[in-house]
């Protein structure tokens, strides 16, 4: 599997070439949001704001209502806890076209409970008129702006830098509100969004071994949650849906998925894998996502359950498995 | 505190500012009567300095709204054509001209006022004052006759009006953005990021007015929690400040005449919450929302009316 690094900076560089309505803002954070590159490149369209994140996304509204399109870059913690009113007030009430990209989501951190974006989407759910992405490998990172630019309204992107796979063709970007499908057939129906659907993919490997697959979406738009194919593979569930988000299981992927089950009336049982309503701590990916229960494991486990089956895993398969090519996807 | 300048050492513009002054005064009350209630005496305290902004200092062109206003058009976006923003009443948006943001939106009243007494909206448009699906709300938001932000949640408006005054300056354009603040916003956290900010970036025309009465939801601000001295602690996170009576039309125009290239301005206006309204002087306790404690107190109110109107300025 090909991995990349920087892909955000590169890429925020070349996009951003043309489009002199947009401009940078950080907080301080420049360089570990990967928007170095850009303030380098075009000085003049970057705005250093220093450790003011309130006054950061006012002021980014400001801009956004002169016709400019501002991208903040910061930890996600540190918008939508320290500047939630100003997020909402400022920004999703006169419905303007700041670009909030907010990293370290959840347990790619380990930067503990300060900086671990564990309820972010959670939070941010409830405004109306925002828009919520998460961005989880090199395809979909390159591509984000592309799909949101032409949006006429604010939009939250959980955010990844350093080190990105590639689990997605290149040719196949990210569409807002369009999930990928990426396991076609099953009686249980699998939702992951983030770093959760490269434990998926890995759980898949194993378990399709043993004749077990699962009708597997990546779920990038986490707001609106109205995507067809999604209802469709719900309703089409009949041993119940799994969500796996890396993420608490309140008020995220999962809690959009049990409203959308509950909306339709659809009566499938619904397990919500990911934090357990509970803050974590400072510690590697791997380790928390073991921990924690949102790794292939877990999902195995998980499936197991549902199917009242021990398909007899092996640690050793669980560490040996190394993701080949990009799985056949197709974008619905 | 200075004395009101005696009529006859007044020039015509004074004059007309202090008539428009009145008119706000004088509007505000009667509102407040009808309404058993209202924001009376942050019209007391910001009428003169409002009267001189829309009279004399800044560049506006003529009011783009409908003389009676429309009612509340539901919440801004793209899926909403319907919509209307409230600075449709401060004029048409060029690059040469001014553009005014109100920040603390319990000043509505005020400024609806302030928009009839400068002949921008119909004196019945405030007919529709705090009236359900009406767009003249109590606390104003972005569709309410001059408001441009929803200021009700203080400081975000001065971080706002900041980053409209830095596109400004990205474009090249010459106009100002003035913005109209009280001083309890000076008690938030996010006002003074901004001010970190805009004396970083350079934001020399954004040019701040400051309604400093003194006076805040729980009482006097130097017992709830003290400000003071707002001037030096300004000055010290780069502003360019200057200190006037906030009732003096001549010094309150003045003032961005002291603006110094690279500096945001910053005009603290010391004022009153009584001024012009000799009843509330002796009313002591809470000044934030005036409720009439009983009919007599209303009546009281009444007559004073009279009187002021009788009296002219």
């Amino acid at each position: 599997m090909e991995i990349l690094t920087q892909v955000h900076a590169t890429n925020l560089v070349r996009w951003a070439k043309d489009k002199p309505e947009v401009l940078v803002l950080s907080g301080d954070l420049t360089a570990p949001t990967e928007a170095h590159l850009f303030r380098d490149a075009y000085p003049e369209r970057f705005f250093s704001m220093g450790l003011t994140e309130q006054n950061m996304m006012s002021f980014a509204a400001g801009l956004a209502r002169e016709g400019f399109v501002p991208l903040v870059h910061t930890f996600g913690v540190f918008m939508y806890r320290r500047a939630l009113d100003q997020i909402a007030i400022s920004i999703a009430y006169p419905s303007l076209r700041v670009r909030m990209f907010g990293f370290l989501p959840g347990v790619t951190t380990p930067g503990g409970v300060t900086h671990q974006a564990i309820d972010d989407v959670a939070v941010l759910r409830g405004l109306p008129n925002l828009t919520i992405l998460e961005c989880v490998d090199a395809t979909e990172i390159e591509s984000v702006l592309d799909a949101i630019h032409p949006l006429p309204g604010p939009v939250y992107i959980r955010m990844m830098r350093g080190e990105s796979v590639r689990l997605f063709p290149a040719d196949a970007p990210l569409r807002v509100g369009q999930a990928r499908v990426l396991g076609p057939e099953g009686d249980i129906t699998l939702l992951t969004g983030g770093v959760c659907t490269e434990e998926a993919l890995k759980a898949r490997t194993i378990l399709e071994a043993r004749g077990v697959s699962l009708r597997h979406l990546h779920v990038s738009t986490l707001k609106p949650f109205d995507d067809p194919c999604v209802l469709e593979a719900v309703l089409a569930a009949r041993r119940g849906v799994i969500t796996m988000e890396n993420h608490t299981i309140v008020g995220g992927l999962g809690s959009a998925t049990a409203e959308l089950i509950a909306t339709h009336g659809a009566a499938r049982s619904l397990c919500r894998l990911g934090i357990r309503d509970q803050f974590l701590h400072g510690a590697s990916k791997p380790y928390l996502m073991r921990e924690y229960g949102l790794d292939a494991r877990a999902l195995i486990q998980q499936v197991e359950t549902m199917l009242h089956t021990d398909l007899a895993v092996r640690d050793d398969e669980l560490s040996a498995i190394a993701l080949g090519p990009s799985p056949a996807t197709a974008v619905a | 505190m200075a004395k009101p300048i005696a009529p006859e050492l007044m020039t015509p513009w004074q004059q007309q500012t202090q008539r428009v002054a009145h008119g706000i005064r004088c509007r505000v009350l009667d509102l407040t009567i009808q309404h058993n209630g209202g924001y009376l005496s942050q019209a007391c305290s910001s009428a003169d300095i409002l009267a001189t902004l829309y009279t004399r200092v800044m560049r506006l062109g003529p009011s783009q709204g409908p003389r009676l206003p429309r009612p509340y058009p539901g919440p801004p976006g793209a899926d909403n054509p319907a919509y209307f923003n409230g600075r449709i009443y401060n004029g048409p948006i060029a690059p040469d001209l001014d553009r005014f943001i109100l920040s603390p939106s319990h000043y509505a009243l005020a400024l609806y006022a302030t928009l009839v007494e400068t002949g921008r909206l119909a004196p019945e448009g405030l007919g529709q004052f705090n009236q359900d699906g009406s767009s003249v709300e109590m606390i104003g938001a972005e569709h309410s006759p001059g408001i441009e932000i929803a200021g009700g949640s203080f400081g975000q408006a001065l971080a706002q009006a900041a980053g409209i005054a830095a596109a400004r300056k990205l474009r090249g354009e010459t106009g100002f953005v003035y913005v109209f603040m009280s001083d309890g916003e000076f008690q938030e956290g996010q006002t003074w990021e901004t001010l970190l900010t805009v004396a970083f970036h350079k934001v020399d025309n954004l040019r701040v007015f400051v309604d400093v009465n003194g006076q805040q939801v729980d009482g006097r601000m130097d017992k709830v929690l003290n400000l003071e001295p707002l001037q030096a602690k300004l000055e010290a996170f780069g502003m360019r400040v200057v200190r006037v009576d906030g009732h003096d039309p001549a010094v309150l125009a003045e003032a961005p005449e002291h603006s110094k290239p690279g500096q945001p301005l910053v005009v603290l206006a010391y004022t009153q919450t009584f001024r012009g309204i000799e009843s509330l002087r002796d009313r002591g306790g809470n000044l934030h929302y005036i409720r009439f404690r009983d009919e007599a107190e209303r009546q009281r109110y009444r007559d004073e009316l009279r009187a002021m109107r009788a009296r002219g300025v």
